[in-house]
C-alpha cells in the first residue's frame, strides 16, 4: 500500500487570545490517500482553513501529529512536497505571468532551460500561453487565479493544497475554473485538499467531502462522492440526479438534520 | 498621446511660476509703499525696490559681477559654484540618510521589539530643532579624531542634514517592507526560503512604490538641512552662508540676495530630478497593486 498523502491523527489546535485560548480544532483524524481529492467544508469558524494551514506547516498543531507523505509537515514543506494556492492569488505585481509561475523554480535554483520548458508547459496547462508576458494587473481575477494554480503546480507536487481558491470569483468563472481543475487534477494525478464554502463545488470536485462543524472545529461526517472518477466529470454532471442527491447528503450532514429535497438545491451555505 | 501627457504638466508648471511672477509685480505696482499694517503688524510687505525688487532686477543682477572691483566674476557663476558645493554636501547627506533609514526600517521589520523600541525615538528625533543640534554636533565633532584626520565643519553639516534625511526614508521604507499581502509572505514561507531571500525577492521590490516618495522627501530634507546647517554651523562655501552675507551686505543692491535663493531652488530641483530618474529606472516595480 502506498504512503497516504496526508495523515492527521488526534490533531488539536488552539489559539491564544486575551484571557485564555480558543480551540479551533479538536480531535481531528483524517487520511488523504495519494491521488485522492478531498474537500473540507463547513461554516465559518469550523477550522477548515486552520487544518489546511497545519498540513502546509504555516501553523503547528497544539497536540497530535500531521504527516505528509510519511514525513513531518515541516520536513514536507522543506522538501517542497506540496503546492499551495490561496483565495488571494498573491501574484507579484512586478513579475510577468511567466515570471510569477517561474518564481518557485527560480528560488530553488532550477536550471534556466528546465525552467523555461516547465513554464511553457504550465502556461499551456492553464491556457495562458498568450499571456506569458502580461503583468498580473492586466488580467481578470479568474486568470490571476489560474496563474496562481499554475505556480502551485510548478514543481510537480504530489499534493495540492487549496484554500478557497475560487472564493473571490463570480459563479460563471467559478464553474469554468472547477472544470479546469478537474482536468488538471486528472493530468497531474496529484492528491488535493480543497477548502471551500460551496457544497456543489465540493461535490463536483471531490472523491470525499469532509463536513466540519464549528466551535470547536470537528469532523462531523465524511461523505463519499460516488460519481465516477474525478477525471471523468464534466459539465453534464452538474445536472445529474445523483449529483443532487450527494449535494443533499452533504447539506444534511452540515445541518445535522434531513432537509427537504427542494432546499437541497440551494447551493451555497454562506 | 504619451507626448501630450508629458507636455501638459510642464506647461502647467510654467504657468504656475508665471502666475507667481505676475502676482509679485502687480502687488509691487499697486500695493502701498509702507506695506499693509494692521494693529502694528505688517501683514503684507513693503513695496519699495529694496524690499521687493523687480523680477527683471533679480535676473539681470545674475549677469553682473559680484563686486564692483575689476576682475570680479559674474554673480551667477559665484552662486553656481556655491550651489554645487551645497548640492555635494546634500548628496552625501542624502546617501547617508538613505542607508541609515533603510537599515533602521529593515531592523524594525525584522524584529517587532526593535519596531516598538525604535519607532518612538525615530519620530521624537525629528522634534529636535536643528538650531539646537548645530552647536552640539560641532562640539562633539571637535573632540573626535580619526588618526591624523580632524573633524571638519562640513562633516557637522552632513551629520545634521542626514539626521533630517533619514526620517522619511525609514518611515516610508518600513511601510513598504510591510506592504506585501499575507498570502505572498506565506507563499515564501511555503517555498522554505529564509528571511533574507524574502527580503530581496518580495519585501524590497514591494517597497519601491513607498520608497520613491520617501526618497524624494529625504532629498528635500537633505537640501533644507544642508542649507540651514551651513548657516548655523557657519560653514563657508555654500549657498546657506551666502544668503546671510548677501542679505546683510547689499543695501542699494536689492537684486543680489535673491541670487543664492535661486541657487537653493536649483539644488532642490536637481535633487528632485535625480530621484525622479531613479523612479523611472525602477518603473517595473511601481505597477499598481493587484486587484485580486
Amino acid at each position: 500500500m502506498t504512503t497516504p498523502a496526508v495523515t492527521a491523527s488526534s490533531v488539536s489546535k488552539s489559539f491564544a487570545v486575551k484571557g485564555g485560548s480558543v480551540s479551533a480544532l479538536e480531535g481531528i483524524d483524517l487520511e488523504v490517500a495519494a491521488g485522492e481529492f478531498v474537500s473540507l467544508i463547513g461554516p465559518s469558524g469550523c477550522g477548515k482553513s486552520t487544518l489546511l494551514r497545519l498540513i502546509a506547516d504555516l501553523d503547528q498543531p497544539t497536540s497530535g501529529t500531521v504527516t505528509v507523505f510519511g514525513k513531518t509537515a515541516r520536513q514536507a514543506r522543506i522538501d517542497q512536497n506540496y503546492g499551495i494556492a490561496f483565495q488571494q492569488a498573491g501574484l507579484l505585481a512586478w513579475r510577468t505571468v511567466g515570471q510569477n509561475i517561474e518564481l518557485p523554480l527560480e528560488l530553488h535554483r532550477v536550471a534556466k532551460p528546465t525552467r523555461r520548458a516547465r513554464v511553457a508547459e504550465l502556461l499551456d496547462l492553464v491556457g495562458l500561453t498568450d499571456f506569458a508576458d502580461r503583468y498580473p494587473e492586466q488580467l481578470s481575477g479568474g486568470m490571476q487565479q489560474r496563474v496562481a494554480i499554475a505556480r502551485s503546480l510548478a514543481e510537480s507536487p504530489e499534493l495540492l493544497l487549496m484554500d478557497e481558491p475560487f472564493g473571490a470569483l463570480d459563479e460563471m468563472t467559478r464553474e469554468r475554473m472547477q472544470n479546469e481543475l478537474v482536468r488538471i487534477k486528472h493530468e497531474t494525478g496529484a492528491a488535493v485538499v480543497f477548502v471551500t464554502h460551496s457544497i456543489p463545488e465540493a461535490v463536483f470536485l471531490s472523491d470525499r467531502v469532509v463536513v466540519m462543524s464549528p466551535r470547536p472545529g470537528r469532523i462531523q461526517e465524511v461523505v463519499p462522492v460516488r460519481l465516477g472518477a474525478t477525471g471523468e466529470r464534466d459539465e453534464n454532471l452538474r445536472e445529474a440526479t445523483n449529483f443532487f442527491s450527494t449535494v443533499r447528503a452533504v447539506r444534511e450532514a452540515l445541518h445535522g438534520v434531513p432537509v427537504a429535497e427542494s432546499a437541497a438545491r440551494g447551493v451555497d451555505i454562506r | 498621446m504619451t507626448r501630450r501627457r508629458g507636455v501638459r504638466p510642464v506647461l502647467f508648471g510654467i504657468a504656475g511660476i508665471m502666475l507667481l511672477g505676475v502676482v509679485w509685480e502687480v502687488y509691487k505696482a499697486l500695493g502701498p509703499v509702507k506695506g499693509v499694517v494692521i494693529n502694528g503688524l505688517t501683514v503684507l510687505p513693503r513695496t519699495d525696490d529694496q524690499s521687493m525688487p523687480h523680477l527683471l532686477t533679480m535676473v539681470t543682477r545674475l549677469g553682473e559681477p559680484v563686486l564692483a572691483e575689476p576682475g570680479s566674476l559674474p554673480l551667477w557663476q559665484v552662486v553656481a559654484t556655491s550651489a554645487g558645493f551645497t548640492l555635494g554636501l546634500a548628496a552625501i547627506s542624502w546617501l547617508i540618510g538613505v542607508v541609515v533609514g533603510m537599515l533602521l526600517a529593515v531592523l524594525m521589520q525584522r524584529f517587532r521589539t526593535a519596531e516598538s523600541a525604535l519607532l518612538p525615538w525615530v519620530i521624537l528625533s525629528q522634534t529636535v530643532p536643528i538650531i539646537a543640534l548645530a552647536p552640539l554636533v560641532s562640539g562633539v565633532g571637535s573632540q573626535v579624531r580619526f588618526g591624523d584626520a580632524v573633524w571638519q565643519d562640513w562633516m557637522s553639516v552632513v551629520v545634521i542634514a542626514s539626521y533630517l534625511a533619514f526620517f522619511p526614508v525609514s518611515i516610508g521604507a518600513l511601510r513598504g517592507l510591510e506592504a506585501p499581502e499575507r498570502a505572498a509572505v506565506e507563499l515564501m514561507h511555503t517555498y522554505a526560503v529564509g528571511w533574507w531571500t524574502t527580503l530581496l525577492r518580495l519585501r524590497l521590490p514591494a517597497a519601491v512604490p513607498y520608497l520613491i516618495p520617501a526618497l524624494r522627501l529625504g532629498a528635500a530634507s537633505a537640501v533644507i538641512g544642508t542649507v540651514v546647517a551651513e548657516v548655523s554651523i557657519g560653514l563657508e562655501g555654500g549657498v546657506g552662508r551666502m544668503m546671510i552675507e548677501f542679505a546683510s551686505g547689499s543695501s542699494g543692491d536689492p537684486g543680489k540676495p535673491w541670487a543664492p535663493i535661486f541657487g537653493a531652488i536649483l539644488i532642490g530641483l536637481i535633487a528632485a530630478g535625480i530621484v525622479a530618474l531613479l523612479g523611472t529606472a525602477l518603473k517595473k516595480y511601481r505597477r499598481g497593486e493587484i486587484a485580486a
